[in-house]
């Protein structure tokens, strides 16, 4: 086939072009959403309780993962800092996923229980009455605003659409589990089980 | 990765591998025979010339074709083929990790069978111990162990949950939790007041500052009444508090949640749970031990 009927067909040049780009995909991303390591949970994880649910999408709505990365890679430095390196099994019920790619502030995939939640409350409120060199944001109003719980139960059905395991009876309760609920505390009910399934070192 | 999905991968990358070696070839010159050496397109009166690619591009390009051949060779890649030199990126993490570990136990190999007491007289170790603790403890404690709000102080003799160096290995490997449960249903609203005042009496200076003596004495005594009912199992009938139960002394002036009446009237109605989250599995008992003789010079000195 000459290219000149690649260049003076826009059509064939179309087909030609998204056979080309499709390589990487088929080869990259395909066999890794087909294959059971990357899809099939590590043993012992759970899907989200409601509270931590809502405190996910909280965690979104305020941009956390454009500052903060979930993704501890396989390098010595951020294994020493962070802890064990993240694995797929773990991530499985993440959707979307928050590894993020910038990190302004420390990764986040291994904080859970590393600081109280009373420490939480302060930095969340005023990042530097304890970290005085902080660029972080405040949220202030994360401590005034509720939740109402109207789409709790429907994020979840949502999430059981597409594989997290959710019972008929968690996604029952659901609503009512956050109802009236701080965003602070589901944010930090979020944040404290970050990371907890596999050891720290 | 299973057998097809490996060869799925080794298949696509040589299919692709190959068909730009021929695209390379192929698109190197158009053989259109004329005599002009253009390839006779035309527009808006721009002439496009046929020239071959230039030798230098070209030959990069086939380099790369072969350095790639050789990485997939040498490197993971062709699917679930290893590699000929068996690298991983996890064994390298684990290379480095197996390498420092190793520096730093040659590094401390000199504190070897010493306790956190004679490490807290060894300048190195200390000096390690700080710079541990910059990284783990400051956020919470301060830089320089000075405590903040709701945070212990720990340059100092007064200590929650134990100064002895196996209670601060303790304190920090396993972490504590302080649960004082919110008082103000139980003492009820009116009481609250009295409470305080009678709290803030037994350190010689929260009383000056608040004012204590302005105090009707029968409301102090109504509120001792109630702290001996109800607070004395873990603060101690003098308020010199329990070290086993983290309960703090009341009768110094060194206040965890402010020593102000209205800051103590709001730590025991509402409650206050401090938490010390473990730092076993954090930390190697080593560094542990290193933090622990840091935080244990810091009060050697008074």
């Amino acid at each position: 086939m000459k290219h000149e009927i690649l260049e003076k067909n826009i059509g064939w040049m179309i087909a030609f072009m998204l056979i080309a780009i499709s390589f990487g995909t088929l080869v990259e991303l395909v066999p890794l959403m087909l294959q059971r390591q990357s899809s099939e949970p590590a043993e012992g994880l759970e899907p989200l309780a409601a509270l931590p649910l809502e405190g996910r999408d909280i965690y979104i709505r305020e941009g956390c993962n454009n500052c903060h990365s979930q993704m501890i890679r396989t390098l010595r430095s951020e294994t020493e800092r962070y802890g064990q390196y993240s694995m797929a099994n773990e991530l499985v019920y993440n959707h979307p996923h928050l590894w993020g790619s910038k990190r302004t502030g420390p990764d986040l995939a291994r904080v859970g229980g590393r600081y109280s939640d009373d420490w939480h409350r302060l930095h969340f409120y005023n990042p530097r009455d304890v970290v005085p060199e902080s660029n972080m944001p405040s949220y202030p109003w994360l401590f005034e605003n509720t939740l109402d719980g109207q789409y709790t139960a429907k994020k979840m059905q949502a999430l059981r659409a597409v594989g997290v395991p959710y019972s008929d009876e968690q996604i029952a309760t659901a609503s009512d589990e956050v109802k009236g609920k701080y965003e602070i505390d589901a944010l930090i009910a979020y944040i404290q089980q970050l990371g907890l399934l596999f050891p720290r070192s | 990765m299973t057998g097809f999905w490996s060869a799925w991968v080794i298949g696509l990358t040589i299919i692709t591998l190959i068909l730009l070696v021929w695209l390379l070839f192929a698109t190197r010159k158009i053989k259109v025979e004329r005599d002009d050496n253009t390839t006779g397109h035309v527009y808006d009166g721009i002439v496009e010339e046929d020239n071959p690619l230039p030798a230098w591009w070209f030959n990069m390009f086939v380099l790369t074709m072969i350095f790639g051949v050789g990485y997939l060779i040498a490197y993971p890649g062709m699917g679930s083929f290893q590699g000929m030199l068996g690298w991983s990126s996890a064994n390298e993490h684990d290379r480095r990790a197996q390498e420092l570990e190793e520096s730093f136990a040659s590094s401390i190999s000199e504190f070897h069978g010493l306790g956190v007491e004679q490490l807290a007289a060894n300048d190195r170790a200390v000096n390690m111990g700080r710079r541990l603790f910059s990284t783990n403890c400051s956020v919470c404690h301060g830089s320089a162990g000075q405590g903040g709000f709701g945070f212990p102080k720990l340059d100092d003799n007064d200590w929650q949950w134990g100064g002895s160096p196996d209670q601060i290995v303790h304190s920090i490997a396993k972490g504590r939790q302080a649960m004082m449960i919110a008082w103000k249903d139980i003492l009820g609203p009116q009481n609250l007041p009295l409470v305080a005042s009678y709290v803030a009496s037994l350190s010689e200076g929260a009383a000056a500052r608040n004012n204590i003596s302005s105090v009707a004495p029968a409301d102090l005594a109504k509120g001792k009444d109630l702290y001996m009912k109800n607070c004395v199992a873990c603060h101690g009938a003098d308020g010199s508090g329990n070290q086993l139960l983290g309960a703090p002394a009341l009768n110094d002036d060194i206040w965890l949640y402010g020593g102000s009446l209205s800051e103590i009237q709001v730590s025991f109605s509402a409650g206050r749970n401090g938490q010390m989250p473990a730092h076993q599995g954090l930390l190697s008992d080593d560094k542990i031990n290193l933090i622990a003789a840091y935080v244990l010079s810091l009060s050697a000195d008074q």
